[in-house]
């Protein structure tokens, strides 16, 4: 019955190239950690992509509790972390992969940066990485605010004094990621939308553009 | 799969012109004789090998998810003066980099755009700034040294800023507040009581409140300028149930030598002991279950 489904869809669509694609193209062996253990440093990117998936999965059960004002932000993420079924490990994964997330990407970049995997033709595919990695941090620092207890309040602060500090167009940025003169209320939402609204956007475009260049020029060749 | 079409067809009818023929033979696999060994296609014999990979590590980050829980300090107070900030860790380089008086101050433009800004750009546009052929990092000595020097210097500036974050709880008496939220929680519940929600503990009921220790003594050593007119807490905590967590003797401690971390100051020179003694014998009948 499926194979009839698919290929009733398969008539119409033309479906079967674009996976076929992905399944078939070969990957060599001088990146397949089963020929050569070393070659686990190839595993760092997808890894990447593994724990930004977990992310992804336990920020959206995470955002079903959370409460993103600053009288009840506290006490969501309180109640989420001791009274929900699951909470604590939900917002434990989410919590770690966030850093776990920054190792990996790091690790990645390393091996690219070391390997130079960076050079012609794979320019852009860098370019991209890197603006990745910086949704990264920014997902970072807007996420850290979220609980809203003393360490996410002060870091905010600093943060944002650091980046008042930014010769000519500090003060405009503060202000524009403060919501206004203080770190408050208008900061949480704010960081809250920028942290589950536009960073996620702006991260699955890059991604897709990350994924769609390597498949395009495949993966760079051994030393 | 869906080959229904007789590939030696010479012409096939198509109703509607925008849909194509169906032609697979470009879905050939790419050839890989560039790259000589075994290759093998991506799904599903390479992927299985990379998510072994993936389960090593899914199975260490569980592992750390359940015997570590997610910090929770206390909610945000931007009144309390006491609080080190503490950013991420991944933060750390760069908030101790600009606190350095070289790049700070005076020389924060050199600070954000030279030492902070700089190295971004360039690591950003790294092929453009490398663009020899070579690719084995040790015939690209350049560029690996300056990878290799700014990965020394994160790695410096990461440690500096976590001991010195270290060295001022230590110095200040404190421990981080999930910490000590953890261990109050456990306390209580060890009690027999329910774990405490931090800003929204019942307030036990002022025990004897008439006694001219807390109506004439407390009011004249202006305790509740700080814990509040009730002792409801203010700037400081409240004083209400403080018996069930300070011993008398604990209490005449606090009370005469105040608190290390300097929020409660000391009263052994506004206060005689037999004042101090009144105060902290009717600061230890303060207990929720007395009523």
């Amino acid at each position: 019955m499926f194979k009839n489904m698919y290929n009733w869809i398969d008539e119409r669509l033309d479906i079967t190239p674009m996976w076929r694609d992905i399944a078939d193209h070969e990957v060599p062996e001088h990146v397949n950690p089963a020929h050569h253990f070393s070659a686990f440093v190839y595993c760092f990117g997808g890894l990447t992509f593994f724990i930004t998936v977990i992310q992804i999965l336990s920020g959206m059960f995470l955002t079903m509790y959370y409460v993103p004002d600053i009288i009840n932000a506290y006490y969501s993420v309180d109640y989420l972390q001791h009274q929900v079924a699951f909470g604590a490990i939900v917002r434990g994964m989410h919590h770690w992969g966030a850093s776990l997330v920054i190792v990996m990407m790091f690790l990645h970049t390393l091996r690219v940066f070391f390997t130079g995997s960076y050079k012609a033709p794979r320019e852009m595919n860098w370019v991209v990485g890197m603006l990745i990695f910086f949704v990264m941090l920014g997902l970072g620092f807007t996420g850290y605010l979220l609980p809203w207890d003393n360490k996410a309040y002060y870091a905010t602060k600093v943060g944002l004094e650091i980046a008042g500090s930014v010769p000519f167009l500090g003060d405009y940025i503060k202000e524009l990621m403060n919501g206004g003169t203080i770190v408050g209320a208008q900061t949480l939402t704010r960081f809250f939308a920028i942290h589950v609204f536009f960073l996620p956007g702006v991260l699955l475009a890059l991604l897709a553009g990350h994924f769609f260049m390597i498949r395009k020029q495949g993966i760079s060749g051994p030393l | 799969m869906a080959h229904k079409h007789d590939p030696n067809e010479k012409i096939v009818f198509i109703g509607d012109s925008r849909v194509r023929k169906k032609d697979h033979s470009n879905v050939v696999p790419p050839d890989y004789t560039a790259f000589p060994g075994k290759s093998e296609a991506f799904i599903p014999n390479f992927l299985l090998k990379e998510w072994m990979v993936g389960v090593v590590v899914l199975v260490g980050f569980l592992t750390l998810v359940i015997a570590e829980p997610a910090p929770l300090g206390y909610p945000a107070d931007p009144l309390n003066s006491a609080f080190i900030p503490m950013p991420d860790w991944y933060f750390l380089f760069l908030y101790q980099l600009l606190k350095y008086p070289y790049a700070s101050g005076d020389y924060i433009v050199l600070g954000i755009l030279g030492l902070s800004g700089l190295p971004f750009i360039s690591l950003l546009l790294a092929p453009f700034l490398d663009t020899g052929k070579e690719r084995r990092f040790y015939r690209r000595p350049i560029a690996s040294s300056l990878m290799l020097v700014s990965l020394v210097a994160v790695a410096y500036l990461t440690w500096v800023s976590w001991n010195h974050y270290e060295h001022e709880l230590e110095i200040n008496g404190q421990i981080p507040e999930h910490i000590e939220r953890e261990i109050k929680a456990r306390e209580a519940i060890e009690k027999g009581l329910p774990r405490p929600v931090p800003g929204r503990e019942k307030i036990a009921a002022m025990v004897a409140a008439d006694d001219p220790a807390f109506t004439e003594t407390m009011t004249k050593a202006q305790c509740i300028a700080c814990h509040g007119a009730e002792l409801e807490g203010a700037n400081g905590p409240t004083l209400r149930g403080i018996g069930d967590v300070l011993s008398k003797e604990e209490l005449v401690e606090t009370i005469t030598n105040g608190k290390a971390n300097g929020n409660m100051p000391a009263f052994k020179d506004n206060l005689s002991t037999e004042e101090i003694d009144k105060i902290a014998t009717w600061l230890s009948k303060q207990k929720a279950e007395a009523k």
